[in-house]
């Protein structure tokens, strides 16, 4: 069993923590758990024919991230996310919301703790068939008890917030999957909920809408600025999304981290697998390949400076009119490095000296 | 894949070596097997002769195909008619019968007499629900038939006349229109003008109260079962055989304990109508509650809806066509059941109808007749329509738009009684206006009767002589115990013990309840009945799959006869052949065919396009292309559908009671007349074991074969 590498990066408050869950599914899925002193390896699990879905997950998702669960088909994404809503049940752990254990929550707490601070969007939409787009939007405001008037006030104001203004009156089989998902989108707003769940929500999508989904998704959390746990299977994707990912693999973290972390320090094969195809160059920032200077003899920069974090992609164009190194400089405007022409190709042909964790 | 390995291939089937179903049958276990060749091959076997022969056949026989064991099985019972001759096993002696209608009796005695809860006897509960049930009926009644009495102050009665049979009229296009537009609109619209010109209008609105009101009870307490089942799995293991039960037990049966608990009368006629016909709402509400896609379901709890929001705001919307399904069958078992609730009460149509038959009015009873059919189409089209509708997307409608149907009914309605003031003609149909066409039919059978009656009575006679008596007397003349061990052989082969335990059981209750030779006329009937539905199935079937404009007009014509109450094809049956096992075969095939044809089509289309063209190409002649490939391919399919026919062939020979069988439904009927419990429900619960009986065998072997073909 691989530890899970896990790090520090922006140490914010912690909205939402699961400490050592478990899913098991089959028969006696808590006497079986008790019966292995609550630690049960991948192999007595399947032995005993159950099936371990999640496996003493531990993560700290932090407000306003967008943390970016992902892993192959069946590998507990789906089931890890709905053990965080409850959705479905853990057999073992702890699931801390707001300081508080989710699971030890009843049942009105619970539909209230969803009906407030939680939204959530599917893979395959959920829409409700027998309604239209304002009325789906609406719904979970009718579920509280508002008034028909002012719900539906504020769900045109979360259908006009994805661009399906016009559409209200539309139900769900006369739109197309990326529109049916704007509804999705605007219905699991419509609460303005504090921790926003999305479980594929892009993957039924053909690529160009996908790819149009995803900005408009970048888009609406500038404005919003919520906690996100976004599931996904495509590793373009979480980086293009993520503040941090949590890659799974049968049921368990196999770690966690920036994606320049995964590039450049995978835990194992089974993450730099995930890796291997990734543009680099969008990745690797300069601090990752810049050369270190001693803070003892710092040099006037004769070259304008570039930030720690600008990508190797960014920066590279500036090679073609110069051939002195770029200085790089921390958020303090102090120099605290520099990078060659050579170690910027480097990372083009993926031989970059990696001399920095971030 | 080589097409004449296909050919071939399906030729296989005719003759499989491989043993069925190797699941439940220990013989299939390799180290069984090996272990019987092991004894098989042994030089030197002292046990005596005889034990080893039947080792030998023991051995053969298990692997042999079902269709060889239904060979021996009748081999067997046929052996022990001929040579082993207690008496005792070729019929059932009368010593031997339990008395097991007696128990009955005294328990419904029980029941009706002594059961009290304290405070209040069970009869005078029962009694007070058909009280409590009588309120909706009169009003309903009051509404379309009678019209309705208020007692205002001062002892005054207000008479408030029914609904003008143009309101009626009206409202049916409307709803046709609502429905599926102009064309509905003027079918529904037509048919109620149609009960109104051939002077069946008093009757019809007696009906369709009758109607309204069983079917607004049955879905909704149909609707409340699937819920409650529909959430546990513990429920439904109790709900679903008793839903069987209700749907093979012979409405007869439950007719008389009906009229002990509540009497003779219109509500007595709709609790046997509610019982008969709720069964597919449970159904359909469960199925359509199960299949929520579960993401909607999830995104409901996500919202954060409570338990009774995520069922009433999440699940039932979702399932709305599939209970609009349910609610169609709701309709159309109701209308199935409108002559026989009359035989407990119930006025109107069916009244008409059970009425000209017992004067042998032809002609009177055939009107009514069709006036059923006339009323069963114009509801199964309008239920269908409302249940295939999709939600419309009203954007810019106003109110007046969103609401122009109901609107307009209600003005259709006030505007009915303000006119029928000033015109009585629109009130009630005048009488001068009605035509009838009772003359016109009683006039055809004459001139049929008069000018065919030779080659009528050929048919008669020659199917009865060649065909019908044979065949009874080879079936009554089998032995019960061979039968019964030849079923429980079949049984065992098919699926194992529990099937051949549950067989022999049912089987057994027959017989010891003294009805084996009623049933086996039942059995001759049904059994005569489903080969020629099968044939006629078959043949029609296969037509209308090859050809498009065939299958059309055929779609019609099932959907009519789909639509017809079963009695109404006993009518012109009769008229022509008078009464006797002729006329109810004929009535009996009439109505099973339908699902006979229905599957066989189903099937037949259902052959992958591929398996066919690689027939085709492998020069397969259209003759061979059918025998050797589609027809066994289909062959699962084709038998689901025979299991319907005799589903529907059962529930059709009780009714052919009415025209002089002598089997079990004859006795359920004499139960009725002499209102004898125990008899009734004994007799009736045999038809019912018929058909758990063919119905389980025939899914074991359609399941063994399917897995056979590597379908699903
Ligand atoms: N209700 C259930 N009963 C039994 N096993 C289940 C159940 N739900 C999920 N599983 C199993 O748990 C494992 C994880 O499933 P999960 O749906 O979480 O995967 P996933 O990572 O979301 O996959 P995908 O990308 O295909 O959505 C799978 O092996 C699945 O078969
Ligand atoms: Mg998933």
């Amino acid at each position: 069993m691989i530890a899970p590498k896990t790090e520090k990066l922006t140490p914010g408050t912690v909205k939402l923590a699961c400490r050592n869950v478990w899913k098991l599914f089959g028969k006696h899925p808590e006497r079986f758990l008790a019966a292995h002193d609550n630690r049960p390896t991948y192999e007595q699990i399947r032995e005993a024919y159950y099936i371990g879905a999640t496996r003493d997950v531990s993560l700290e998702i932090y407000e306003g991230e967008i943390f970016v669960i992902m892993g192959l088909s069946g590998s507990g994404k789906s089931t890890l996310v709905r053990n965080m809503t409850r959705l479905i049940e853990p057999t073992a752990g702890e699931i801390i919301f707001d300081g508080m254990d989710l699971l030890k929550a009843d049942e009105k707490t619970l539909i209230d703790i969803r009906r407030k601070k939680m939204g959530m969007v599917f893979q395959n939409f959920g829409l409700l068939p027998h309604r239209n787009v304002l009325d789906n939007v609406a719904f979970p405001l009718e579920v509280q008890g508002m008034a028909r008037f002012a719900r539906e006030e504020e769900a045109e104001q979360m259908i006009e917030l994805v661009g399906l203004k016009g559409r209200e009156y539309y139900f769900p089989r006369e739109l197309s999957g990326g529109e049916q998902q704007r509804v999705g989108i605007a219905r699991s707003l419509a609460v303005a909920p504090e921790v926003w769940f999305l479980d594929e929500p892009f993957s039924a999508l053909d690529p160009l809408i996908r790819a149009e989904m995803q900005d408009e998704f970048l888009r609406l959390q500038k404005v919003l600025h919520k906690t996100i746990v976004f599931i996904t299977h495509d590793f373009d994707e979480a980086i293009r999304l993520a503040d941090r990912i949590a890659i799974m693999k049968n049921g368990e973290i196999v770690q966690v981290g920036t994606p320049e972390t995964l590039l450049l320090h995978p835990a194992d094969a089974y993450v730099s697998e995930f890796t291997q195809k990734v543009p680099r160059a969008k990745v690797v920032s300069a601090a990752s390949v810049m050369t270190p200077l001693d803070s003892a003899s710092p040099i006037p920069p004769t070259v304008s400076p570039v930030a720690a974090d600008t990508k190797i992609d960014a920066l590279i164009g500036r090679f073609i009119n110069q051939q002195e190194p770029i200085p790089v400089v921390d958020a303090s405007e102090r120099i605290i490095g520099e990078i060659s022409m050579q170690n910027a190709l480097r990372v083009f042909i993926g031989e970059e000296a990696a001399t920095h964790g971030c | 894949m080589g097409a004449n390995e296909i050919c071939s291939f399906a030729g296989f089937y005719k003759t499989p070596p491989v043993p069925f179903a190797p699941i439940s049958c220990p013989a299939a276990e390799p180290d069984a097997e090996s272990i019987e060749e092991m004894v098989e091959m042994e030089p030197v076997d002292r046990s005596a002769p005889l034990i080893r022969a039947w080792r030998r056949i023991w051995s053969e026989l298990k692997s042999a195909p079902v269709t060889r064991w239904i060979w021996v099985a009748v081999l067997m019972t046929w052996v022990t008619t001929r040579f082993i001759d207690p008496p005792w096993m070729a019929v059932y002696p009368e010593d031997w019968v339990l008395p097991f209608k007696d128990l009955l009796n005294r328990l419904m005695d029980w029941l009706i007499n002594d059961l009290s809860f304290g405070v209040f006897t069970f009869k005078e509960m029962t009694r007070s629900v058909a009280w409590l049930l009588e309120w909706p009926m009169t009003w309903a009644l009051g509404i379309f038939a009678t019209g309705v009495d208020i007692a205002t102050g001062g002892g005054q009665m207000l008479h408030i006349p029914h609904l003008p049979w143009i309101a009626v009229v009206g409202v049916a296009a409307i709803l046709g229109h609502a429905g599926k537009g102009w064309n509905l609109a003027l079918l529904a619209g037509s048919a109620f003008l149609y009960l109104a010109v051939f002077g069946q209008w008093e009757s019809a609105m007696m009906t369709l109260a009758a109607i309204l009101i069983s079917v607004a009870i049955g879905a909704l307490v149909g609707l409340a079962i699937g819920i409650v089942t529909a959430g546990s799995r513990r429920i439904e293991a109790w709900v679903l055989p008793l839903l069987d039960l209700m749907q093979t037990v012979p409405v007869f049966a439950y007719l008389i304990p009906i009229l002990f608990l509540f009497g003779f009368g219109p509500v007595s006629a709709m609790i046997a109508t509610i019982i008969y016909a709720t069964p597919p709402m449970v159904r359909c509400t469960m199925l359509g509650l199960r299949a929520t896609p579960p993401e909607i379901i999830e995104s409901g709890q996500m919202i954060g809806c409570t338990r009774r929001q995520l069922l009433w705001k999440v699940k039932i919307p979702a399932a709305m066509s599939e209970l609009m399904v349910g609610l169609n069958q709701v309709i159309m078992l109701s209308l199935n059941m409108v002559i026989i609730a009359s035989m407990i009460g119930a006025g109107g149509l069916g009244y008409d109808v059970l009425a000209a038959l017992r004067r042998l009015k032809i002609g009177a009873g055939l009107e009514s007749g069709i006036a059923i059919v006339v009323m069963a189409i114009a509801l199964d089209r309008l239920s269908q329509a409302f249940a295939c509708k999709a939600p419309v997307n009203l954007r810019d409608a106003t109110f007046l738009k969103r609401h122009a149907h109901s609107l307009l009914a209600v003005a259709v309605i006030l505007g009915g009684y303000a006119l029928g003031m000033i015109f009585p003609v629109l009130m009630n149909y005048p009488e001068t206006w009605e035509v009838t066409t009772g003359p016109f039919w009683d006039g055809m059978i004459k001139f049929i009767n008069i000018n065919c009656y030779d080659q009528l009575e050929w048919i008669r006679s020659g199917l009865l002589l060649t065909l019908l008596m044979p065949f009874k007397r080879f079936l009554i003349g089998l032995p019960w115990l061979g039968v019964i061990m030849a079923l429980g052989l079949v049984a065992y082969r098919l699926k194992g013990f529990k099937l051949a335990g549950l067989v022999v059981a049912l089987a057994g209750f027959i017989a010891v309840t003294g009805f084996w030779e009623k049933a086996m006329i039942t059995v001759y009937l049904c059994g005569i009945g489903v080969m020629l539905s099968t044939v006629i199935g078959l043949i029609i079937g296969v037509w209308a799959a090859k050809s498009n404009s065939m299958s059309r007009v055929i779609n019609i014509i099932l959907d009519t006869l789909q639509t017809l109450p079963s009695f109404v094809y006993l009518m012109p049956v009769v008229m022509l052949f008078r009464v006797g096992d002729v006329s109810a075969l004929i009535a009996i095939v009439a109505y099973a065919v339908v699902p006979a044809i229905r599957y066989t089509v189903h099937g037949i289309l259902n052959v992958p396009a591929t398996v066919r063209e690689a027939a085709v190409v492998s020069g397969c002649t259209p003759y061979q292309t059918f025998w050797k490939v589609e027809l066994p391919l289909a062959l699962p399919d084709i038998m689901l559908g025979i299991n319907q026919t005799v589903m529907l062939a059962l529930s059709m020979v009780v009714i052919t009671a009415l025209v002089g069988t002598r089997d079990l439904g004859q006795e359920v009927y004499i139960a009725l007349t002499r209102a004898d419990n125990g008899l009734g429900l004994t007799a009736g619960l045999g038809v019912a074991f018929i058909a758990t009986i063919t119905d389980r065998l025939i899914q074991a072997w359609t399941e063994s074969r399917r897995s056979h073909l590597g379908a699903a």
